[in-house]
């Protein structure tokens, strides 16, 4: 029951042939046998879950089921749901219980999805191994001694290991698709403004987006739309209409240009990665797609620029964090400032810290322009690199990390080393473009993940690229066999 | 940039952090490794290039000044780690 995709879930549902109680049950009981072992899941409460997939059933009883009623999903911790605990990985918010849904998560309650859990994920979502959690690493699924990803890499490590057939995510430097790609799942990071940013707790504005994991690209595009689309509550949501992302899964892809940028194949690009890739992009030529050549000269900024203008945000952002209204405080503060620095001082963990005294000092007075300012120039090089090769390519590709999982521990010394693990994903959010990770390989049994981008609300594109990749191949059908 | 500690004590006073003597060590060391990253910017020729704060040129919505959400006093109070008679409390600021 558990290695069904997700349409099919919904087919069984549909046709009677199992209720969604006897399948939430089917992977609470996963969930209890295999998670001690990959700390996947933060919170996980078992009878509000049967609770909500009896509603499902009972919807479903009452003819009132949407396709995906009754299918059960976690959410990254980052979401907020009303009435269970949130902490965005963060003692800050250990304790904390919402007093609302975040969008997305009211929107799949509507479609009838019932949360299994709240799923393990980097503090604040910064970090790219889940290393940075205050409730300990994920490991991943593949070999347990290596990281899944991060920032999302609870919901990739529980969706690989199919604790859960969906799962939400954020990214906002790479923090769906880089997990994706290491935890061997398909992970679609969405164009800025397409899915709300209400209840995400935000990390950098400007870059942050919601998004979804599943084992393959119909299974995405099915979430997605139940997920996507304008909210007044959101100002940066886009009032565009939604696409029946899984009615153009199947359309052709002849004559598709696809634009291969040869700096994600420069030097650091470990040499078995690029071949796997290089193979999976035969495939594309095979459905009758055209692969070109194209460069983006300014992509080796964008770590360094997303570096500047992330924390920057985020030392803006985390500014809420003060222990008087929520979250975590010190014990007998002295004063207000006491109040203020132990708090956050004992409620943050080293990385994000860093990340606010970084961001605090690319923002104080004489830095500003020097920093910032000079971040935000590069940052319109950066996109104008997207928009000036989206004028003779429909897509890009190429590999979504340069290596595969690395192991824990092997770069939580050395924050640069750890950030440079970034470099092919982030400058997707610095031009706000939609990115998906797919599973394009294996390196000696670790999986490899290929990187599509598109232009601005081409998430369809993606998707259907995707799925046809997916038609031909069966590397999104391996599993770990640990976790059979 | 090589960040000496009396900075990065500044840094972390701006920030509203307690950092002990022993990680404020530590923090030097990264920050400044992080700053050295940053400081590749400083390569790009930005001449005429206008700063982009947003992906999308899109002009901020505004919606009408109107009472849209319900009174959650009571929801958020339950959430301050001291409240009393419907107001956070802080330690006394004005002595």
């Amino acid at each position: 029951m558990h290695s069904l995709s997700v349409a099919e879930m919904a087919e069984a549902l549909a046709q009677g042939q199992c209720t969604s109680e006897e399948l939430t049950e089917v992977f609470l009981e996963r969930i209890a046998q295999f998670d001690g072992e990959l700390n996947s899941l933060i919170t996980v409460e078992p009878e509000r879950a049967l609770a909500q997939a009896r509603e499902a059933d009972a919807r479903r009883r009452r003819s009132d089921a949407g396709p995906l009623t009754g299918v059960p999903m976690i959410h990254k911790d980052i979401f907020l749901t009303a009435g269970q605990r949130t902490t965005c990985g963060s003692r800050m918010l250990g304790h904390f219980v919402p007093p609302f849904d975040a969008t997305i998560v009211a929107r799949c309650a509507a479609a009838g999805l019932v949360t299994l859990g709240k799923a393990n994920m980097d503090e604040f979502a910064m970090g790219s191994s889940n290393e940075t959690s205050y409730f300990g690493p994920v490991r991943n699924p593949w070999d347990p001694a290596r990281v899944p990803g991060g920032s999302s890499g609870g919901s990739a490590a529980a969706v690989a290991a199919r604790l859960a057939p969906l799962a939400t995510g954020s990214d906002t430097g790479g923090s769906i698709r880089q997990p994706a790609a290491l935890c061997g799942i398909t992970g679609l990071k969405p164009t800025y403004g397409r899915v709300s940013r209400y209840g995400m707790i935000a990390f950098a504005s400007s870059l942050d987006q919601a998004g979804v994991f599943g084992r393959d690209a119909q299974d995405c595009a099915l979430l997605l739309e139940a997920m996507a689309g304008f909210d007044p509550r959101d100002s940066t949501s886009v009032d565009l209409p939604v696409p029946h992302y899984a009615g153009s899964l199947n359309n052709p892809l002849t004559g598709l240009r696809i634009g291969i940028p040869a700096e994600f194949f420069g030097a650091g690009l470990e040499p078995a990665v690029g071949q796997a890739v290089e193979a999976a992009l035969e495939v594309f030529e095979t459905l009758g797609a055209t692969l070109h050549p194209v460069h983006l000269p300014n992509l080796g900024l964008s770590v360094p620029t997303y570096y500047t203008l992330a924390p920057a945000e985020a030392s803006s952002n985390l500014s809420r964090f003060d222990g008087v209204r929520y979250g975590h405080r010190c014990e007998n503060p002295a004063n207000l400032e006491d109040l203020y620095k132990r708090s956050r001082g004992e409620g943050f963990g080293d990385e994000v810290k860093r990340r606010i005294m970084i961001g605090t000092y690319v923002l104080s007075a004489g830095y500003y322009d020097a920093y910032y300012l000079k971040a935000q120039r590069c940052r319109r090089l950066i996109t104008e690199d997207f928009r000036r090769v989206f004028e003779t390519v429909d897509v890009l590709a190429g590999p979504t990390a340069p290596e595969v999982a690395f192991r824990l521990g092997e770069k939580t010394d050395d924050p640069v080393k750890m950030y440079l693990s970034d470099i092919n994903t982030i400058a997707v959010n610095l031009a706000g473009l939609p990115g998906l990770s797919l599973p394009a390989g294996f390196v000696e049994n670790l999986p490899v993940g290929l990187q599509l981008i598109g232009p601005h609300f081409e998430e369809g594109r993606l998707l259907n690229m995707a799925h046809q990749f997916q038609r031909e191949t069966d590397w999104h059908r391996r599993h770990p066999t640990a976790f059979a | 940039m090589s960040l000496n500690i009396d900075t990065v004590r500044g840094i972390a006073h701006l920030a509203r952090l307690a950092v002990s003597e022993p990680e404020l060590e530590a923090h030097a060391l990264t920050l400044s490794r992080c700053l050295d990253l940053l400081a590749e910017i400083n390569a790009a020729d930005t001449t005429g290039v206008a700063e982009m704060a947003h992906p999308l040129d899109l002009a901020q919505r505004l919606r009408p000044d109107e009472v849209t959400e319900a009174d959650v006093r009571d929801a958020c109070l339950a959430q301050a780690p001291a409240a009393e008679n419907g107001l956070f409390l802080v330690p006394k600021v004005i002595e």
